[in-house]
This record gives C-alpha cells, structure tokens and sequence, in this order.
C-alpha cells in the first residue's frame, strides 16, 4: 500500500516526460496527458481511501543524499482530503482541455501545456504528501512555476505576459516568507522534518504570521489576492479551474498543516483568521459582483469562498482555543467547503471556458440569450451558480451551513459565557448571511446576462454547446453539487475524522459532527419534499393548462414597440445600485461623454471599477521599487571589461575576508 | 395541530392582502375591493391561458413554480407561535432563510429571462435590497436563540417565556427586533415604504416589474406565494408577541391570526401615510433594520 | 425596567443623530438625549442620592435639554445655513461605524473591573457609546455646527459616564465640567455667529483653503 502513494506522482512524471519528447505537431498529445492523470487518479484512489477509511497514514522514506531533509512522503488525513480533488479534478480537466485546446493548435504547440499541466498536477500532488520542510518548498516551486508556465501559454497577447508577471511576483513573495518559516521552524525542532516539527511551541506567533502570508498568497486572501483576477483570465480555461479549484487550496492545507505544528493554539489567531476572512469574503463578492469579465468575476468569487474557508477555520480555532466543542464544526464545515468549492469552481471555470469560446469575448455585457443555443451548458451553469450561492440543495449548502451552526453553536451554547468568542460568532454569522445575499446577486446577474434574455451583440450568432468531451466533465462535476448537496449526511460523516486530525485535542467532540450529519439528513428529507412540490406543482401548472390556449409573443415593452437585444438591462446597470451603495468602497469609474446638448452626438458609456489594492499599495509600490532598483543600473553599463573588473573586485574582497 | 396551523396559512393567506387594501381604501375614503377578492384573482389567473414572450427559456416557467415550492416548504419550517412547525431539526433556521433565497433567486432569473430591461430593473433591486435584508435576520434569530438557548424555529418560538424576558428587563430589546424583523418583512415583500405595489411607473417598481410578463397559472403562483411570503414573515414577528397573551396551543393559533390581521392594518396603514423611499435611500434603512438587529443581540448577549 | 427603557431611547436618539440629514433634527436630538441620559444616570443610582446630586441633575437638564438646544437653534436661525448636514462620511457608513463603537464600548465595560455599586453595567456601556457618537460626529461631519453638537453629545457621554460611574464625586468636579461646558458651547455659538459673518458659510471644509 505505502508504494501506492508514489505511483500518482510516477503517473504525472512519466506522462510528463512522454509528453517533452513527443512530437510538436502530435495530435495525441492530449491523450497522454488524460492517460496520465487517470492512472495517477486510479492509482491514488486505493491510498486516499485507506487513509480516509482511517486505516492509517502511509509513509515513504527513501535515502537522501542532499544536505538537509530528506525524501519523506507521507499520507494522512489532512492530505489525503486535499488528495480527493487533485487527483480527481485534474482527470476532468484534463479531459475538457483536450477540446478547449484544439483552438491554440494553430497558434501554439499545445504539447507544452500538457507538459506543464501535468507537472501542475503532479506538484500539487507532491506538495501534499511531502513530509519535509524542504522537500515541501521543491514541491511547492514546481506547483507553482507549472502554473505559471500554465498561465504565460498564451504569451502573444500583452495582458497575458503582464498577469504571468503579476503572478510570479506575487508567488515569489509568497514563497519567500514560506523559506523564513521553515528556517524559523526547523531552528526550533532541530530538523526539517515533519515528524519533528510536531510540537512546536516558542515561535508560533511569528509562524504563524509568516504562514498567513506565505500561504495567504497562494491562497488569494484579500489583500494577498491581486494576482487572482489577473492570472485566472489569461490562462486557459481548464487551466484557470485547475488553478482557481485546486491550486490555491494548497494554501489553504499548508496554512491548516503549520497550524497543526502547533502545540498550543492562541485565540488571536482565530480572531485574525476571522477578520481577513471577513475582509476577503465581502471584498471578494463585492468585486466579484461588479466585475464585466465573466473570468475575472469567477476570480473575485474564489477569494470570497476563501474567505469563507478562513472564517470557518477562525471561528473553529477561537472556539476550541476557548474549549468550545462547537469549533470544530466550523473546521470540519472550512474542509468541506474546500471540497465543494474545488467542484462548483472548477465548473463555473469550464462553462466559462465554453462561453468564452463560443462567443469570443469574455465580457459579460455583450453576450446574452445563450440558454436557448448552449442549453446543457446553461443548465450546468445555473447547478453551479446554486450551489456556489450556498443554496440548497446543492453542495455549498451544507458547508455553509456547517459554518453557521459552528457560529450559533459559539454564540448560543457557550457554557463559560465567553463573550468574545460570542461577538466574533455573531460578526460571522452576519457577513456570511451578507456575502450570501450578494454572492446570490452575482450569480443572478452572470446566469441571467449571460444565459437568459437575448443577445446583445452578435457574438453569440453561431454559439452552440460544446461536444461531449467538453460537456462531460461539466456534467459529471455537476453531478457531484447534487450529489455532495442531498448526501451531505454522507458528506459530513467523510469529514469527520479529517476534522479529528486536524484538532487532535478535540478528539472527542465528534459527537458535534454526527449530530450535523444526522441534521444534514433531515435537511435532505426536506429538499426532497421540496422537489417533490415543485413537481407536483409543475403537473398542476400542466394540467391547468391543458386545455387553455398558451400562445407566444414578444416581450412586453411597457408601450415601447422597438426594443432591441442592446435595450436589455446590462450587467453594469444590473449591479449599479449596488456600487451607489458601497460607493465608498469602490473607486469607479465612468465614461459617459457627449449628449448634453440639444441634440445629443453619438456616445457610449463605459464603467470600470479598479481594484483598490492595485490601485493604491502594489501598483505604487511596484513602482517606487522599479524606479528605485533603475538607480542600480549604473553598474550594469554593457561594458564587458567593467563585468571582469568586478569579477576581479569580488575575488579580491573575498580572499582578503579569508585572510582575515 | 402543526397541521393545522399549516392548513390554515395556506387556507387565509391572501386574506392579508386584502385587509391591506381594504384599509388603504379606508383611508383613501373608498370602499375598495370585496374581502376575497385576492381568492377571486386567485381563481380567474388559474382558469386563464398564457402568452410566453419568445424570448424566454424553461426559466421562466420554472419560476414561479419554484418561488412557491419554496415558500410552502418554508411554511413547513415556520412555528405558529407556540405551535412547532411541521417539520423542525437543529439548525432549521438556516434552512429557512437559504430557501427563501432559493425561490428569489429564481423569480430574478425568471425575470431576467424576458430580456426587458424594465424586468431587469426590478430583478437587480430585489437582488440587492433583500441581500442587504439577510444579516439582519440571521442575527435577530441568533438572539431569539441566545434567549431560549435553542438553533431551531420551533424551540425558539416555543420557548419565549415571558417572565425570563421581564425579569432579564429585555423587554425594550424586544422592540428592536420587532421593528427590526418589520422592515425586513417590508423590504422582503416589497411594501412601502422599500417599494410601492400599487405604483403606475415600471421604473420604479420593484416585486410588481419582475413578474410583468407572468399572467395566468404563473402569475396566480407568484400572487399565491407572494401572499405566504407575507404570513411566513409576519409569523417571524408575531410569534414574538403572542407568547405575552397566552401559552396554550389553541390560543397561540387564535392569536397568531388575530395578530397577523392587525399587523396587516399596520401595513395598510403605513402604506396610506407614507410615501415610497428614494431607492437610494433603501440600503440606509436596510442599514438600519441590522443595527436594530444588532443592538438587540447585543442586548440580549450582555 | 425603567432604565432598560431608557437605554433603549437614548440608543435609538443616537442612531438618529447618525442616520439624519437635517440640522433641526439633530439639535432637537441632542436635547432629548441630554435629558434621557440625565434621567438614566438618575435611575441607575442604587443608593438614595443626597440632595446636591438631585439638584446638579436638575441643573444638567435645563442646561443640556433647554438652554444649550435654544442657543444653538438661535445660531441656526440667524446664520441661515442649509438646513443639511453635509456629512463627510456616508450615513451607512456612519451608522455602521456606530454599531461598532457600540459593541467595542460594551466589550470595554465587559471587560473593566467595575465596581460592584454600579447598578447596571450597561447604563456605562450608552456613557460611553454616547461620548463616541460625539466623536464621530465631529470627525465625520464637515459643518461647524454640527461639531459643536458632536461636542454636545461627547460632552452628555462624559457627564453621565461620570455621574455613573464615580458614585458620589465631588460637587465642584461636576459643576466645573457643566460650567466648561456651558461657556464652550457658548463661545462656538459666538464664534459660529462670527464665522458666518465674516465668510458667508460656516463649513469646516473651507478651512483647508488656508494650508499653505
């Protein structure tokens, strides 16, 4: 079994190196990647249940010859949750990607993209399972250099470059602080190890703070997350729910591991945990909201869902660093949500993707009316908009649902009458009952400028729903909203003992979890009922009907006999109210020029809303930086004799330091 | 007698609707509609045919059939007062909120699904106002369960007691969170002052402008649900009140309905003297239902 | 109970005082709240207060509910200003700010080691919500007028603050801070007066022009 956890990682590697030396022009290349992932998803289906099952971690220990650490894989609990959607997302979009990608063959050799994706794939997978502080940091780099590769592919269009850029700043940034931390760590266990580290009790605060940030910048936290909306558009669409779905969870599970070094939790960290999951959550579904491009508005909702991952994971650390057991409901609800959101994201990504190609744009308010030309498409899209607004009875539902019980259980059931642990149980019952209201508002506004009505422009003349390799994917992601929605009972039980580990002092509290999943059982009995009405009321709508004349006509215009697909509330005018409300918050800007005269001239109006932390910290500071580093020039003059005289100096400086 | 209470939402809900316009009338100085008259649209809408615009999908039809589903199964989820509701777990508040926001996330699609911009209008407010409505429900309930120590409707609901409230002095507390829970009712079913139902201006209109193009068995639909979306809301406020007046189950049904009459009056009356918001005004009183909300959680926590 | 109702009445005169637009409003507001925050301060005493502290609270009210409300309506009158506030942050936002002053100063008395003759914790709690309030209407209201309210307002905060949470001070302190109070309030009604006179507005904002 132990030698199983390495047959994933041999899978994404050998197919990799399949994939480097096939030909350029090789129309299979996409084959291999899918045979590669579907091994490596088959194969590591057997370690992922074993551990799950709770059979025990799987360990693997080869001999290192490298100074520090050494090759330590290792499967438990927590990695092989966050195995479950690596492994199985890859497989699907893998196989979605091979349509999405017959579009760049003329353009790009798309062998590369396979090439990298599977190293993305492979590196997430590696990232999980490494058990060495710097085998990690190896994995990590490889994830993240795969992604890049992955995002840059289509290099020819400026933006793209300019989103690799921001995406690589920002990963290094991330990383760098991840390198401190494991230095700081390893300074106090003695070794990089992670079976040493266990316990560490010194340093945890600057750890910690080290972790957010490190991790918090793969992960998307708002303020963290500018690279999201940049990154996530420019790739390919596979690539960016790959990304968007899978990717920036690793954050999250190295966040949850470091945390899990611990020895003792403070409340601090789960107040902190709260407030920049507070922040994310709005800030993310207020962008998400008022974003034109259908990619980067998906970007913006991925930071709100890890806003709602972190609050989740605060309210469970505050509450059981009080001793609540009410905690760790909201930590079992934080790991669900990270499964759920992998799947509806990973959809929402894909659609978009199908979207994007069939129309050729990517902006939301030029489209419009594609329900009646991608029917499958729009109904996946409308499961996954449901299921991404938590509402029942898909899969987001239930997380958040678990989510908020953990909060009421903090605030109402709280023995000690703890009243911070109070206060900061209700602020999160009211942003996320916040962010769901606006997350609805999205979603409305997505599905029903882009799927309902008409079309605006003529992009979407000769749109139609993708071939069923593409669909494929969707459908059965699709299936798992539904599925992990009316059997969240099943859903909750999986969590539990991942929850355990991850609290190992509250191994007790299950009994927290299996009341949430026997409530998630009558959650189900009712939603059944629920479509049970619907369908009965949908037969009396039938026969009522029946014999009644039901007749087509145009859309009633309020006396107005002209209306045109351009007169359709757009998605700018859709969320408008919204930006007068918040007008604080957002900077927006609009161009509406002419038509004040008399007799108006021909005008447009553009709106455009920028995000504030580009706007007023990194593009500032970047260029600060840029001008500042552009002094440092002067050494490097293009002189190739100066280049041997510094050679010379530095050779000169560091004998004469040896001597000393 | 949970279902009956049931039976009887399902049976006398329109019937607010025209105690509101009867007592609109009466301070119009007219004699306004017959008591059942909503029955009487109720029975004419279901006998009618249809006209779909040919811009519309299978999401217009599933609208309104939708936004009923969900609010009888909302009901199921409401206690009358004392009287537990049909159905009730731990956690069932949650339930009933998401669902809620289940069927109006359809009634926007559906609007939306016409392809007017009018509809549009509508379906964008909605959006908005009734996300901003969310918070402060979530937290007005939170604070009925910090009071009764219990996450489900039924257990709050049945568990006011009264001399508890007196003797705790949370009765001025009790006043935020009625008039808290009110204006969410107001926003949620589109009354002045958020949005004005008998208003002549599709521009302006809120709740009436999404369902422009719904007519015969849909529209009956959304007049029906529409009618128990109100008792739903109005059971949130007067459950608070009744348990003042009697803890017998029979009398909680009794003065359940006698309270939701007179809060209809209230409706009726506030919509006869007042005028409709600006709409961008709305979000400040939204703002102001969740600090009422919010000072009578603090309220009840401290 | 009746201190309960009372809170309640002073919480909502705050929202009000956050959420309105309109000046009128706002001075009639900060009267009605100096005379149920005087009334609340009396009824949170446990002990039976002596004579002076009747008397001082009497006195608080007249000025704070009477005197200072007609002054400063004298000075809206006569100065003309719009009858707007002109805020300089929003009124959501301003309301919001204010439910997070409320908690803090809750989770502040939670936190304070009160002494036990405190009556009701909570009455301390509105002390001090009611003295930021004041704050915030200063910093986040751009006419000299509704500054001196925000002054107002701060200063109803400290007195009650200190008539409940300093059982029995010293006659003289209170006095001083109502006699501070009352040439204070006096001086901004002159200066206001003056103000408008001498540059036809008495918007704070212009006050920027003077930077160098």
């Amino acid at each position: 079994m132990t030698i199983l956890i390495l047959l994933p990682l041999l899978s994404y590697l050998v197919s990799a190196f399949l994939l480097l030396i096939s030909k350029k022009k090789s129309s299979s290349s996409g084959l291999i990647a899918l045979a590669g992932s579907l091994i490596a998803a088959l194969c590591g289906i057997f370690p992922v249940v074993h551990v799950l099952g709770g059979q025990g971690s799987l360990d693997f220990m080869s001999v290192w010859n490298l100074p520090l650490g050494s090759f330590h894989l290792h499967m438990d609990l927590l990695s092989a949750w966050f195995c479950i959607p690596v492994l199985f997302i890859s497989v699907l979009a893998v196989c979605y990607g091979i349509g999405y990608m017959s579009h760049y063959k003329t353009q790009y050799s798309v062998k590369y993209n396979w090439f990298f994706l599977q190293l993305l794939s492979g590196g997430m997978y590696f990232v999980l399972l490494a058990w060495d502080g710097i085998l990690f940091l190896m994995a990590w780099e490889i994830m993240s250099f795969a992604a890049w590769f992955l995002v840059m592919f289509d290099h020819k269009k400026k933006e793209v470059r300019r989103a690799g850029w921001v995406y690589l700043a920002a990963t290094h940034l991330g990383t760098a602080f991840l390198f401190a931390m494991f230095i700081i760590a390893s300074n106090e266990s003695g070794s990089f190890d992670f079976n040493h580290m266990a316990g560490l009790s010194a340093s945890v605060n600057i750890l910690f703070i080290l972790a957010l940030i490190g991790f918090g910048s793969k992960a998307g936290l708002f303020g963290l997350h500018v690279w999201l909306p940049e990154a996530h558009p420019a790739a390919p669409s596979h690539v960016s729910g790959l990304m968007s779905g899978v990717m920036i969870k690793a954050g999250i599970y190295g966040l949850i591991r470091m945390v899990m070094f611990m020895d003792v939790w403070s409340p601090w960290w789960g107040w902190t945990l709260i407030a920049i999951g507070i922040c994310s959550g709005l800030g993310g579904v207020l962008y998400a909201v008022v974003q034109h491009d259908l990619k980067q508005l998906l970007a913006y909702s991925s930071v709100e869902n890890i806003g709602i991952i972190c609050m989740g994971f605060g309210i469970g650390i505050l509450g059981l660093s009080y001793g609540n057991p009410a905690g760790i409901i909201g930590i079992a609800g934080a790991l669900l949500h990270v499964l759920n959101h992998s799947v509806f994201k990973t959809v929402l990504f894909l659609s978009a993707g199908s979207v994007a190609h069939a129309t050729g744009t990517r902006n939301i308010d030029s489209m419009g009316g594609l329900a009646r030309k991608m029917p499958v498409t729009s109904g996946i899209f409308v499961i996954a908009s449901l299921s991404i607004c938590g509402l029942p009875p898909f899969n987001g539902f239930v997380s958040e649902v678990m989510i908020y019980l953990s909060s009421y259980k903090s605030a109402i059931f709280n023995s000690s009458m703890n009243t911070d642990l109070m206060l900061a149980a209700l602020a999160v019952i009211s942003v996320l009952a916040l962010i769901g209201g606006l997350a609805v508002m999205c979603f409305t506004k997505v599905f029903g400028v882009v799927f309902l009505g008409e079309s605006r422009t003529d992009c979407c003349q000769g749109s139609e729903d993708p071939p069923p390799s593409m669909l494929w994917p969707m459908i059965i992601l699709v299936f798992c909203c539904a599925l992990l929605g009316f059997g969240g009972a099943g859903a909750v039980q999986m969590v539990i003992p991942v929850a355990q580990s991850v609290c190992s002092s509250a191994a007790y509290y299950g009994g927290e979890l299996t009341a949430v999943s026997k409530l998630m059982g009558q959650i189900s009995i009712l939603m059944a009922a629920f479509i049970l009405f619907c369908l009965l009321l949908w037969a009396l709508r039938a026969y009522l009907q029946k014999n009644r004349t039901i007749s087509q006509g145009p859309t009633w215009g309020c006396g107005y006999q002209h209306g045109t697909g351009r007169m359709q509330y757009t998605g700018s005018s859709y969320v408008e109210p919204l930006l007068y409300a918040f007008r604080t918050l957002f900077h927006s800007k609009y161009k509406a020029p002419g038509g004040r005269d008399i007799l108006p001239e021909e005008s447009y109006f553009s709106s455009h809303t920028p995000d504030l932390f580009m706007k007023f910290f990194y593009t500032p500071l970047f260029s600060f930086l840029a001008s500042f580093f552009a002094k440092l020039r002067i050494i490097q003059n293009g002189r190739l004799n100066l280049y041997i005289f510094y050679i010379i100096l530095t050779l000169g400086g560091i004998l004469i330091w040896g001597t000393l | 007698m949970p279902l009956i209470s049931l039976l009887t939402a399902l049976i006398l809900a329109p019937f607010l609707r025209s105690i509101i316009n009867k007592v609109k009338a009466f301070f119009a100085g007219k004699q306004g509609p017959p008591l059942l008259q909503p029955y009487y649209d109720l029975y004419k809408l279901s006998r009618k045919g249809a006209v779909y615009s040919s811009v519309t999908s299978w999401v217009f039809r599933a609208g309104p059939v939708v936004a009923l589903g969900t609010s009888v199964t909302a009901l199921i989820l409401m206690p009358t007062a004392r009287i537990s509701s049909l159905f009730q777990f731990q956690g069932d508040l949650l339930l009933f909120a998401y669902i809620l926001g289940l069927g109006r996330f359809f009634t926007i699609a559906a609007a939306m699904d016409t392809g007017s911009s009018f509809e549009g209008m509508g379906a964008s407010r909605e959006a908005l106002y009734s996300a901003l409505a969310e918070p402060g429900l979530l937290l007005g309930l939170g604070g009925l369960g910090l009071i009764t120590r219990s996450i489900s409707l039924s257990a709050m609901y049945g568990g006011i007691n009264v001399d508890f409230v007196l003797s705790r002095g949370l009765l001025p507390a009790f006043l935020f969170i009625l008039v808290a829970f009110f204006i969410i009712l107001l926003a949620e079913n589109s009354r002045i002052p958020v949005d004005d139902p008998t208003t002549h201006l599709e521009l302006t209109m809120i709740h009436e402008v999404m369902i422009l193009d719904h007519c015969g068995v849909d529209l009956a639909m959304i007049e029906y649900a529409g009618a128990l979306k109100i008792w739903l809301m109005g059971l949130l406020i007067t459950g608070l009140i009744v348990p003042v007046f009697t803890t017998s189950l029979r009398g909680s049904l009794a003065l359940s309905i006698v309270s939701l009459f007179l809060m209809a009056m209230l409706i009726g009356i506030i919509e006869s003297i007042m005028a409709r918001l600006k709409l961008i005004r709305i979000p400040r009183l939204m703002a102001v239902a969740f600090i009422f909300a919010a000072f009578w959680v603090i309220w009840v926590a401290g | 109970m009746m201190d309960q109702v009372l809170i309640a009445i002073v919480l909502l005169i705050s929202i009000y005082m956050l959420g309105s637009s309109r000046l009128g409003g706002l001075v009639n507001a900060v009267a009605w709240q100096g005379l149920f925050l005087c009334l609340l301060a009396a009824s949170v005493q446990k002990t039976n207060m002596p004579w002076h502290e009747w008397v001082l609270i009497l006195l608080a009210i007249v000025v704070k509910a009477l005197i200072l409300p007609l002054l400063l309506k004298r000075a809206l009158r006569e100065t003309l200003v719009q009858r707007e506030v002109e805020p300089q942050l929003g009124y959501s936002l301003s309301l919001f700010i204010g439910l997070l002053l409320l908690v803090g100063s809750i989770w502040t008395v939670w936190k304070l080691p009160l002494p036990p003759e405190i009556g009701n914790p909570m009455a301390v709690a509105i002390a001090l919500f009611t003295l930021m309030v004041g704050l915030l209407l200063i910093v986040a209201r751009t006419k000299a007028i509704t500054q001196t309210i925000g002054y107002l307002t701060m200063e109803n905060g400290i007195y009650v603050l200190g008539l409940t949470l300093a059982v029995g001070s010293p006659v003289v302190i209170e006095m001083g801070i109502l006699l501070d109070v009352f040439v204070g309030v006096l001086v901004m009604g002159i200066m206001i007066f003056n103000i408008n006179r001498e540059f036809d507005h008495i918007n704070t904002r212009h006050f920027t022009a003077l930077k160098d």
